[in-house]
């Protein structure tokens, strides 16, 4: 009985928190019928601002796995002196509000920031346009791949390394020939969450992108945009794409996934 | 490959893992690096395979200083503890991997994973990953793996320290048949005695650092250096306060000079031989060990009080310098 009760609670809970509301967005998506929903996904300024995530996702998320595997490195396999402030600073940006994350970069780049006037003299603009949106992405998704890397890294120790140096393996030969294949589920699991967040970002993007339709507006921006202006239908459009994105994502991993990782 | 160890200290934090230590192994010979655990075995061992660096001193292979060369460079095989699988790849990519590193043709790389799996006994395994062997498996192609860019050196850090009693003695044997065929110059750590002793040519025996004493097994266990050598290489106990070996200690119930009375904690009967622990008349506690004949005839008894001496000693005296 015991033993149903606490699934129950589990069930519930789903369902009142995470279940209910998605349903709910589908059900409202399709409200009006079908026609005002493709209307408004097909209008050319959603479109772009589908295409301005997708890019900033290609950005962010290389850039992130990359950094993030380094930083994991670092972190577990060098005894250097700050390596728990790396450590708890990689951390950061989960703790942080991305509203924070956005106005930072606001007083870092705007007209009289510390990094603004430099670029403002060469002619390139950062706020209100792609590359801010794109380091507030990588900002805020930073720590997922390092999270998810670390634990990882630790559990393996670096027994199989050295094996490897002994067998003559050059450092590199031994990270992408030993140390990458042995971590790879980690990162792609850490590249799942990376892509979720990038996909997903709100605050930090809405500080910085200046909200030009057409220009700096991305997926979450738009619907913010069309659920401000009443359009119903093409907010809940927006989302259940964003939605759906999400979920193949993460069903992707899962079928990919082997029952017992070797 | 010889290997000269010269006055080489490591320090981890405060804890002095090697002090000043030095020693020479010649080439083609096989060594035991013996020792309890925290003695500095294992690190010397490390810092020979270049997996270390000492603080102090110097390593040299072949008569060349090799103490700043990285691990890639020295040329030495190393067998880890815990196996260090690849557990990404099959057993034959496991064994194929220091040649796939040094680029050799794919046929050349094939014929000679065939004929180490041979070696190891693990022909038909070389498709299953290292998660489907059993740990002995698993340590046989880890040798084969560290043999396979034939290194000039074998290094082995507790090879068999994590199989169960029967598999040990199986790779013990196997081991000492492989460098009796290869003759590759092989330095084995570990904390057995027995083992050490029966597959090693030439003993270094560790404590705290620096080295007790290096020997042959037999010269180790009859003429210690010294009473931790001793007492770490087969069993000892003190009478008449000295140290002497169970087999040098005989139960008697005829009275004699040199006697002294004790009473029987237990008998153990160990295969062949006989174990006798008693408490001897000063409260101090020994074991004699005899056979199994010998301790039928005297029908030893626990709570039997009995006579222990020395043989030898209580007679002339003269001998009681034989240890130390």
């Amino acid at each position: 009985m015991r033993r149903y009760g606490l699934r129950g609670i589990a069930v519930f809970y789903l369902v009142a928190v995470l279940l209910g509301p998605l349903a709910m967005v589908f059900y409202r998506a399709f409200d009006r019928g079908l026609q005002p929903l493709w209307s408004s996904l097909t209008d050319p300024n959603t479109i772009h601002a589908f295409t301005l995530t997708l890019e900033i996702t290609a950005i962010a998320v290389p850039v992130n796995t990359a950094f993030g595997i380094v930083c994991a490195l670092a972190i577990v396999r060098r005894r250097f002196p700050g390596a728990g402030i790396v450590n708890a600073v990689v951390d950061l940006p989960l703790a942080l509000s991305p509203v924070v994350v956005g106005l930072m970069l606001f007083l870092l780049y705007g007209r009289t920031g510390w990094f603004g006037s430099f670029f403002q003299r060469h002619g390139i603009q950062i706020l209100f346009a792609t590359p801010s949106l794109v380091l507030a992405t990588i900002f805020v998704s930073l720590p997922f791949v390092a999270r998810e890397v670390v634990p990882t890294l630790r559990e393996l120790g670096d027994e199989q390394e050295q094996a490897a140096h002994t067998l003559g393996a050059s450092g590199r030969q031994t990270f992408w020939r030993v140390t990458l294949p042995s971590i790879r589920w980690a990162v792609v699991y850490g590249v799942v969450l990376t892509t979720a967040r990038c996909l997903g970002e709100y605050g930090a993007v809405a500080v910085v992108s200046g909200h030009i339709e057409g220009k700096t507006e991305t997926a979450t921006l738009r619907v913010q945009d069309y659920y401000e202006n009443f359009n119903q239908a093409g907010a809940y459009g927006i989302a259940i794409v964003l939605a759906a994105i999400s979920v193949i994502v993460l069903l992707a991993m899962t079928t990919l996934r082997p029952k017992e990782a070797p | 490959m010889s290997i000269e160890v010269r006055n080489v200290s490591k320090r981890f934090g405060s804890f002095q893992a090697l002090d000043d230590v030095s020693l020479d192994v010649d080439s083609g010979s096989l060594t035991a690096l013996l020792g309890p655990s925290g003695s500095g075995k294992s690190t010397l061992l490390r810092i020979i395979a270049g997996l270390e660096q000492p603080d102090h001193g110097e390593i040299r292979l072949a008569g060349e200083d090799a103490t700043v060369l990285a691990p890639q460079q020295r040329g030495v095989g190393f067998v880890f503890q815990h196996y260090a699988a690849f557990k990404h790849m099959t057993v034959r990519d496991n064994v194929a991997f220091g040649l796939k590193i040094r680029k050799q043709p794919k046929a050349t790389i094939a014929a000679r994973v065939d004929e180490l799996l041979q070696l190891v006994q693990l022909q038909g395994f070389g498709h299953r990953y290292p998660a489907q062997l059993s740990g002995g498996q698993r340590q046989r192609m880890a040798l084969a793996r560290a043999l396979a860019p034939e290194p000039k050196v074998l290094l082995l850090d507790e090879p068999f320290g994590a199989l169960d009693a029967r598999v040990r003695a199986e790779l013990r044997l196997w081991l000492r048949n492989l460098h009796d065929e290869t003759h590759t110059t092989t330095v084995f750590v570990t904390h057995d005695q027995g083992e050490a002793m029966e597959v090693a040519d030439s003993v270094v025996v560790m404590n705290e650092g620096r080295v007790e004493q290096i020997a042959g097994p037999r010269e180790l266990y009859d003429a210690p250096a010294n009473d931790f050598v001793m007492t770490f290489v087969g069993e000892a106990v003190r009478f008449d306060g000295e140290l002497v070996r169970p087999h040098d200690l005989e139960i008697t119930l005829d009275a004699g000079p040199g006697a002294r009375e004790a009473q029987i904690d237990r008998v153990v009967q160990l295969g062949f031989e006989t174990r006798c622990e008693l408490t001897l008349d000063d409260g101090n506690r020994v074991a004699v060990q005899l056979t199994r004949g010998a301790a039928a005839e005297l029908e030893l008894e626990p709570g039997q009080i009995v006579l222990v001496r020395r043989p030898g000693v209580g007679i002339g005296g003269e001998l009681s310098n034989v240890v130390g």
